[in-house]
């Protein structure tokens, strides 16, 4: 039992990079990492709700959608649940823990529209996850994207130093970058247990 | 230009949502692996976009405005649920390959961002034609990047194949740092195009007195409002 959660957690965070190989939650992962400091509280805040998510919908899903027969509405019913979710977890930190809120800061209700939030609640009812594998999933995938965002952070403030061809200042040198720090994460894929 | 004609070019061109605003990049990057998975991924997109623009414009005077993103994320949810079984039912081979990518357009940026940015303040008629040009441009850029995908990493165009075996395709180009890369060089193309033309108009009529000048330089200038929203839009998602 607890290996094959690591195994989830190796395979979420790494294996299966939420961004550089899923492809999720790439606006804020290209928006969003011009520094390492700011990128590095959006990685916290996404680990935060995303663990959170992966709870709460799994919960909706086994004990009210399902016996009613509902399971196609899971798309309207996890995004609605995501925003409110967002919302709340927003409040309880302004109260509750405001040095925490403070270093959040605007990236807490941008969460709402990373698509990678509702990919991984989505993910998880179609690999037929139970509980506590929906938490570590969603844990995991949100650890993979924080050291995806972290580490093209680092790559950006480097470039902000060199000179770059003009055609390929802006976007395309942070795809560029992109792209090859997917190729070195397909070395993960090499990973056998 | 007639009006409709106009929303329809501005969204192929001067507004291109994928390679311009860079807005909806997570269906842009995941499914673009062969022309026909970024056609039906286009395709089904813009018929979301086109009734969600309808709806929320038809709407705009009844919906308050502190509950309107909600309201828009519901209105959303509701036709990619529709449009997800339907493709469940019509359409289950592309349906099986773009996957989870289908229930996300509801996450789509292009989406909202178009309900935000044009269709709240418009009549329906109008949002409708805005989210025909947004999705055609959308279905464009899809279609395109898939071809190019396809060609270098399977040798096929529409799953016919171009290439001879005996030349083995890259299959990079297939694989994640594909999409990274292949948009990388479009967006980079398409700097290198504008830069050029920059430079040649400068050479025409304008010798530096850039202050003084009545002359905007391509559009840039004259940015209307809609599209200053849009961007502001975009450095947020």
């Amino acid at each position: 039992m607890n290996s094959s959660l690591i195994l989830i957690i190796i395979t979420t965070a790494l294996v299966d990079n939420v961004v550089l190989s899923q492809f999720l939650g790439i606006c804020s992962f290209l928006g969003v990492s011009k520094q390492v400091k700011t990128s590095a509280s959006l990685g916290a805040a996404v680990i935060f709700v995303m663990t959170i998510a992966s709870a709460v919908a799994n919960l909706l899903y086994t004990y009210i959608l399902e016996p009613l027969n509902l399971t196609y509405l899971n798309t309207i019913v996890f995004i609605l649940v995501i925003a409110t979710l967002v919302q709340i977890v927003e409040m309880f930190l302004k109260k509750a823990a405001p040095p925490l809120y403070q270093a959040l800061g605007i990236y807490l209700p941008l969460i709402t529209t990373n698509c990678a939030v509702l990919g991984v609640a989505l993910t998880n009812v179609q690999d037929g996850y139970g509980f506590i594998e929906s938490v570590v999933a969603g844990f995991g995938t949100a650890v993979g994207y924080t050291i995806a965002i972290v580490l093209l952070a680092g790559i950006r403030e480097r470039i902000d130093e060199s000179a770059v061809p003009a055609p390929f200042r802006g976007a395309p040198v942070v795809l560029l970058s992109a792209a090859l720090m997917s190729i070195a994460f397909m070395g993960f894929s090499g990973l056998s247990f | 230009m007639n009006p409709y004609l106009e929303r329809i070019y501005n969204g192929i061109v001067k507004e291109n949502p994928c390679l311009v605003l860079m807005l909806g990049m997570c269906p842009t990057l995941a499914v673009t692996t062969s022309a026909i998975n970024g056609l039906g991924m286009g395709v089904s997109t813009m018929i979301v976009l086109i009734f969600s623009n309808l709806i929320i414009s038809a709407m705009r005077n009844v919906i308050p405005d502190q509950v309107r993103l909600p309201a828009y994320i519901v209105i959303t949810a509701s036709l990619v649920t529709i449009v997800d079984l339907l493709m469940q039912a019509y359409t289950p081979g592309l349906y099986d390959s773009l996957g989870i990518y289908i229930p996300l357009i509801v996450v789509n940026c292009i989406i909202l961002g178009r309900a935000e940015a044009y269709a709240n303040r418009h009549t329906p008629d109008l949002a409708a034609f805005d989210g025909i040009g947004m999705g055609l441009g959308f279905t464009i850029a899809l279609t395109v990047i898939g071809l190019l995908r396809e060609f270098f990493g399977a040798g096929t165009v529409f799953n016919i194949t171009v290439i001879p075996d005996s030349i083995p395709p890259v299959a990079i180009f297939v694989k994640a740092p594909g999409a990274f890369l292949v948009i990388a060089f479009i967006i980079a193309i398409m700097n290198a195009v504008h830069i050029h033309t920059e430079a040649n108009k400068k050479v025409e009529g304008c010798d530096g007195c850039c202050a003084t000048c009545q002359i905007s330089h391509g559009s840039s200038a004259a940015a209307d409002d809609t599209d200053k929203i849009t961007k502001e839009e975009a450095t947020k998602a």
